[in-house]
């Protein structure tokens, strides 16, 4: 345990720490050790950039997340349907989340850049007024984004909820097809609620990634058309690094760190709750 | 117990470390970030140049600018820098050099004259305090005109433009001949390599220089913002798949005479060379409009991270020295398609791209900084933001105004 409880402790826990302590601090490409209060912070919320890479990360989310929770249950459902070659089209589907974000972001690239891939096709099969440039326009470079993002992770959602659909029990079904329960229904009210955890632990991985993204958008667009898909994640490696701003990388991080324990405190305490209640039942 | 062996075991390393240190006459350790065919050969001249000179040349590279600047930086922290280490001819170094953490290479300045021959907006970018900090090894121009030849007899234009106007007319006469006039690269960088050449072309050098050293009142001037509007403009003679492009793709549009024009640094040329195209053949090249256009100076430099180690001061003198002699000015410059750092040079072997860039050196009044060294790369950052913002979106000229007026202020 105990080498463990150091690599917490220094690894995780100091280097949070001295992110912090840098935040408040006037540091440039070295740390430095002065103290400026919050002005990192003061300058980082009037970056429009910051902003509008807030603003992206959540509606980047929102359909990611969503997205790949509803496909990668309709694929489950369908392979659990017994169908034929049951091996080869589980691997088909999960196969996308083998490759890394960064090839996935590069084939949708191409497969999305208007002179190239899906518009030019379908125009040269002669539909002239075919439009298809999200990757290229200001207000849906994200949703280009999200596409190519839940193409990869939907795999692993269908992955997580077959192997909880597989838990459940025959008899379930037998009871509900003597009662003439629809099989939709039967899924609706019965098995989706059953897969609870299931669903947790993909909340909880796809969240992850949402947090963290940064190559997909880097392979994809570099933060483009202008600055229309930028993330956080960018924004903070583009100040640590290429403008050796690590006091203004460091204050954005801190943000973020304060942004995601805002939202996973009431969460865990949700389930320590629903825990301890779980005993009494 | 186990602590105890890998205490012994790193003696023993350490000792080995040591030993092979003296074996190797004149080590040095050089991080830099060319890793690509072209940029590693030509590497390898300024490797054999130090090796001829006496030296053991251990190759550090590590892919791409920011890492390896990333990884140098982090390794003078650490307390085991390199011998030398590869920066852009920037303000990228100003924030080491103030910390105390580089060594000058004074000595060898003063012997080669650098105060004479190399050109001042690399000076002023190396000298800090009146000590040399940084070697420089070539001079990049970031913002050459490419143009098909091709493209051009198509469109009938027969002539280079020599005015802002003229490079327009070009522009309309390839648009109605129905090719791509402008070769874009829709990425921001490369958006405002774009944009630093009209403020420097259109805007003049005076504007250029006042801009960047944050002048407020040279912003909001009806001159800036006709450069903001030139700009804007340009946007309308580029394709649909311009946005997201890589530059290596621009340029390959006017290798292929589908698009007229391309804006990009002189790396370009090697594109050109591996499709097998000659400079003044298949496509032409000028550095600005009319013979007495502003020449924007970019480029590499190396520093020599702080030692007290005797051996490695004198490998760092060395490698100074090397770096900085004319033979191996000629022969890495050639392979890197930059051109050297000093005109007193033999430039027969070079294309004629490189001929036109070494007569525009040698005259003073053309030299022009490139941003990087004129603002901190935190600034230069926020212009670029502001810049792609612009493009990309229907901002107005007076909101970008204001926007830019804010970026410089840091």
């Amino acid at each position: 345990m105990l080498p463990m409880l150091a690599t917490v402790l220094f690894a995780y826990l100091g280097t949070v720490f001295w992110s912090v302590r840098v935040s408040v601090s006037s540091s440039r490409t070295l740390p430095s050790s002065d103290f400026v209060g919050l002005a990192q912070y003061t300058r980082l919320f009037a970056s429009e950039r910051w902003l509008l890479s807030l603003e992206n990360v959540v509606v980047f989310g929102v359909i990611f997340i969503v997205a790949c929770l509803v496909l990668g249950f309709l694929l489950a459902v369908f392979i659990d349907q017994k169908v034929a070659g049951e091996g080869v089209l589980r691997t088909v589907f999960l196969y996308p989340y083998a490759m890394s974000f960064v090839a996935t972001g590069l084939i949708w690239q191409w497969v999305l850049n208007p002179e190239l891939g899906i518009q030019s096709t379908v125009r040269a099969l002669g539909f002239e007024t075919f439009t298809f440039d999200w990757i290229a326009t200001q207000d849906k470079v994200m949703y280009a984004i999200a596409l190519a993002a839940v193409w990869q992770a939907a795999g692993l959602v269908m992955a997580l909820m077959l192997a909880g659909l597989r838990g459940i029990d025959d008899s379930l079904w037998k009871a509900a097809r003597i009662d003439g329960i629809p099989t939709w229904r039967v899924y609706m009210s019965i098995v989706l609620p059953m897969l609870g955890p299931s669903i947790g632990t993909a909340v909880v991985l796809l969240s992850v990634s949402v947090v963290k993204v940064y190559d997909v958008v880097v392979a994809m667009t570099q933060g483009g058309p202008g600055l229309a898909s930028e993330v956080p994640g960018k924004f903070i490696m583009d100040n640590l690094f290429g403008r050796s701003n690590i006091g203004l990388a460091s204050a954005a991080s801190t943000v973020l760190l304060l942004t995601v324990l805002a939202l996973l405190t009431p969460w865990m305490y949700a389930r320590a709750r629903a825990a301890r209640n779980g005993g009494h039942r | 117990m186990i602590r105890k062996h890998s205490l012994a075991i790193g003696a023993c390393l350490a000792v080995l470390a040591v030993g092979a240190a003296h074996a190797q006459a004149n080590r040095a350790e050089v991080i830099h970030w060319w890793t690509s065919g072209g940029e590693s050969a030509a590497i390898q001249e300024i490797a054999n140049g130090y090796k001829a000179a006496g030296g053991t040349w251990v190759d550090s590279a590590i892919a791409g600018g920011e890492p390896a600047r990333a990884a140098a930086i982090n390794r003078i922290v650490g307390g085991n820098p390199s011998t030398a280490a590869q920066f852009n001819t920037s303000q990228q170094f100003l924030d080491i050099v103030k910390g105390g953490m580089l060594n000058n290479v004074d000595e060898v300045a003063k012997k080669n004259d650098w105060d004479k021959i190399l050109p001042g907006p690399v000076l002023k970018a190396i000298k800090v305090d009146g000590h040399f900090y940084a070697v420089p090894v070539n001079i990049h121009m970031p913002a050459w005109f490419w143009y098909s030849k091709a493209a051009f007899a198509k469109a009938g234009v027969t002539a280079e433009p020599k005015t802002p106007d003229e490079f327009f007319a070009t522009l309309d006469k390839l648009k109605a001949a129905g090719v791509t006039p402008v070769a874009f690269g829709g990425q921001p960088w490369q958006e405002k390599i774009v944009f630093d050449a009209l403020l420097a072309h259109i805007g003049g050098p005076d504007l250029y220089l006042k801009v960047y050293k944050g002048d407020q009142k040279a912003i909001a001037s009806p001159e800036f913002k006709n450069v903001l509007a030139s700009f804007k403009k340009l946007k309308n003679y580029t394709d649909a798949g311009a946005p997201n492009r890589n530059w290596n793709d621009a340029t390959s549009m006017v290798i292929s005479g589908k698009a007229g024009v391309q804006i990009m640094g002189d790396w370009a040329k090697g594109e050109f060379q591996a499709a097998k195209q000659t400079a003044g053949k298949e496509f032409g090249c000028f550095p600005g409009f009319g013979p007495k256009a502003p020449y924007i100076i970019a480029g590499d430099v190396f520093v020599f991270p702080k030692t007290n180690d005797a051996a490695a001061i004198k490998s760092q003198q060395l490698l100074a020295t090397v770096m900085t002699s004319p033979a191996t000015q000629v022969a890495f410059n050639n392979k890197k398609g930059s051109i050297p750092i000093r005109t007193d040079v033999d430039a027969k072997s070079m294309d004629i791209c490189a001929q036109q860039g070494i007569a525009a050196m040698k005259d003073v009044s053309r030299q022009l900084p490139n941003p990087e060294m004129l603002v901190a790369p935190d600034i230069a950052g926020a212009l670029q933001d502001v810049v792609t913002k612009f493009w990309n979106t229907n901002q107005s000229v007076d909101d970008a105004v204001k926007a830019v007026g804010a970026a410089v202020k840091g």
